[in-house]
């Protein structure tokens, strides 16, 4: 049986970038076991050998001319903004004090 | 509904008044808009009928009414994906899908409901309540694509459009009693399709017929530069598989891993009867055998979870949508953390950490590693399934539409729901749900699946229109004909 405890939840939820309430991590690494659990059967082949496939198609570069071609104004790229100024993006402050 | 249009026994108008009717009286208890865009769509039908009065020649579809998935981005119209964090989000630009439509002349009626990012199998997981199923207003739709599917089971729109990453098309569509298909990965642009799994997504059509289903999908298939990962070969003749509907010769394999344990006894019986009609057609059962399916539902609870963890990155309250937690000297990713935490909902926080806890180093190779190699090989089991068979054959859903809150409070249940369809989207393949009939113990509607491999989607309206003439002769019309009536008459 799998778990994973609360504390191990919080560090995900911290790197995931999700402040989660004492609540939610409870709930979660109550949980995580049996999903845990579940997704873990994936361990129970023999996979030896066998290539990891991680798209179903074959991929490759595709190129174009770099020359301008239509796309949003300023106005149209900022109409979702939760704030602006000066025609960019405002955002809270990224760098400490001391920084 | 196409026909009459050309013979001018009806306009556009008079159509997409009739289902913004419909919609405004059993909407409030089906729930299956979350936006309806009445005074657009009547613009976008009354252009039709001027285009059509000038004798301008127009698509198949131009004039006939749609509901759209919110999972696709439309300019000007709130597009949430179900979700919280972009509630009042409209987009600057069209989707491609979006594009095509109205291209077509299709009038959109508005957006549909979904679990939120499309994460989830019965549309409960929506930021903004859920859908409830035309059938038994007690149950759900299923998901994530309910909204849509319950849309067009309940005469809200003719066809609809959904998403599907691990059966969100199929499932809706087998519980709802209504035609689905997602189509093989690549065939429809992903530009402007919110992302969940890129490597699984894929949008496609619903219908209450094969032949409405595949007209639809005709109008929104196609190369696009825009998606990376879009084919660029010609869209398969789907239209005219679905009028030909000729199985004889066929060979059809039945995956003996998709029945059984598990399995609903009246889910059985009617796909075991849709066999035998589809034998005393000229079609060749055969039983395949794919090992590996068993390990699908476990690689895809990493893979799809995995790769929604870094798509899901791009909610970061700067750009776009809800920004929160915005005290005094907060920091940028104080309110990153406190926005995500209020934004995202139960079932998305849950697939977010599950996938960092999956990409971790030290876990990365024996959980993320191991599900792309089970991936690599579902993908050989359907080779060599394909190598017997023109086309593959289970039930859609093990089992008919569940109760609302039934699997809500249970993860895992709630993941078997889609042990059936899970994989086709890991394979890249393309998929279809019918309708088979109603389960005798509970009278809920059994979906049918059809698979074939990629780029050879044709395979499953050849099939589908066989099957569904056949059906249709034996019940004396069209399954969608049984459903109860909702507010009146229909």
């Amino acid at each position: 049986m799998s778990s994973l405890s609360r504390d191990e939840v919080a560090k995900l939820a911290a790197l995931a970038r999700i402040e989660m309430s004492e609540a939610e991590l409870v709930n979660l690494s109550s949980q995580f076991g049996s999903i845990l659990d579940a997704v873990a059967r994936v361990q129970e082949l023999n996979l030896e050998g066998v290539k990891a496939t991680s798209h179903p198609q074959p991929l490759e570069n595709i190129f174009r001319e770099d020359v301008v071609a239509p796309s949003l104004t300023p106005d149209q790229a900022l109409s979702g903004a939760p704030a602006q100024e000066d025609q960019r993006f405002r955002v809270p402050q990224i760098l400490g004090e001391a920084e | 509904m196409s026909a009459a249009l050309e013979k001018g026994e009806t306009t556009s108008v008079e159509l997409t008044k009739l289902h913004l009717d419909r919609i405004a009286a059993i909407d409030p208890q089906v729930k299956a808009f979350l936006h309806v865009d009445s005074e657009s769509a009547l613009q976008q039908a009354a252009k039709v009928d001027a285009d059509r009065a000038t004798g301008k020649k127009l698509g198949a579809l131009a004039g006939i009414p749609l509901a759209l998935k919110d999972v696709l981005a439309q300019e000007g119209v709130p597009t949430t994906a179900g979700s919280k964090i972009l509630q009042g989000w409209k987009p600057p630009y069209d989707s491609t899908v979006v594009a095509k439509l109205k291209a077509a002349g299709v009038v959109i009626l508005g957006k549909t409901n979904m679990d939120e990012f499309a994460m989830g199998s019965s549309t409960e997981n929506s930021g903004y309540g859920p859908t409830f199923n035309p059938w038994d207003l007690t149950r759900t739709p299923g998901g994530s694509s309910g909204g849509s599917a319950a849309a067009v089971s309940a005469f809200e729109a003719p066809i609809a459009i959904g998403s599907d990453t691990g059966g969100s098309i199929r499932q809706p569509a087998a519980l709802t009693g209504i035609v689905g298909v997602r189509p093989t990965y690549g065939a429809v642009s992903r530009y402007g399709l919110i992302a969940y799994s890129s490597s699984l997504d894929q949008a496609g059509p619903f219908g209450r017929t094969v032949l409405d289903t595949a007209m639809l999908h005709e109008v929104i298939a196609g190369h696009d530069p825009k998606d990376a990962t879009s084919i660029n070969a010609p869209v398969p003749a789907v239209v005219a598989a679905a009028k030909s509907g000729d199985v004889k010769g066929l060979k059809i394999g039945v995956i003996k891993q998709l029945q059984g344990d598990g399995y609903q006894t009246g889910v059985l019986a009617r796909f075991n009867e849709s066999l035998d009609i589809l034998a005393s057609l000229g079609a060749q059962i055969v039983q395949v055998d794919c090992p590996s399916f068993e390990y699908a539902l476990a690689a895809y609870y990493l893979i799809a979870p995995s790769e929604c963890s870094s798509n899901l990155a791009r909610f970061d309250a700067m750009r776009y949508g809800l920004r929160t937690g915005e005290t005094d000297g907060a920091s940028a990713e104080t309110v990153m953390n406190a926005t995500r935490e209020a934004g995202f909902g139960r079932e998305v926080k849950r697939r977010i950490i599950l996938g960092t806890y999956a990409l971790s180093s030290g876990y990365y190779d024996a959980y993320y590693g191991s599900a792309q190699k089970i991936r690599t090989l579902i993908i050989e089991d359907y080779k060599k399934a394909f190598a017997q068979a023109d086309v593959l054959v289970s039930p859609t859903s093990p089992i008919t539409a569940f109760k609302i809150g039934e699997k809500s409070e249970d993860p895992i249940a709630m993941y078997l729901a889609d042990v059936a369809t899970i994989p086709v989207n890991l394979a890249g393949i393309c998929g279809m749900s019918l309708p088979a009939g109603l389960a005798e113990e509970d009278n809920l509607p059994v979906g049918f699946q059809i698979m074939a491999p990629a780029m050879q989607d044709q395979r499953l309206y050849q099939v589908g229109a066989a099957l569904e003439a056949a059906l249709v002769s034996k019940w004396g019309g069209h399954l969608i004909s049984k459903a109860p009536a909702l507010g009146g008459a229909k």
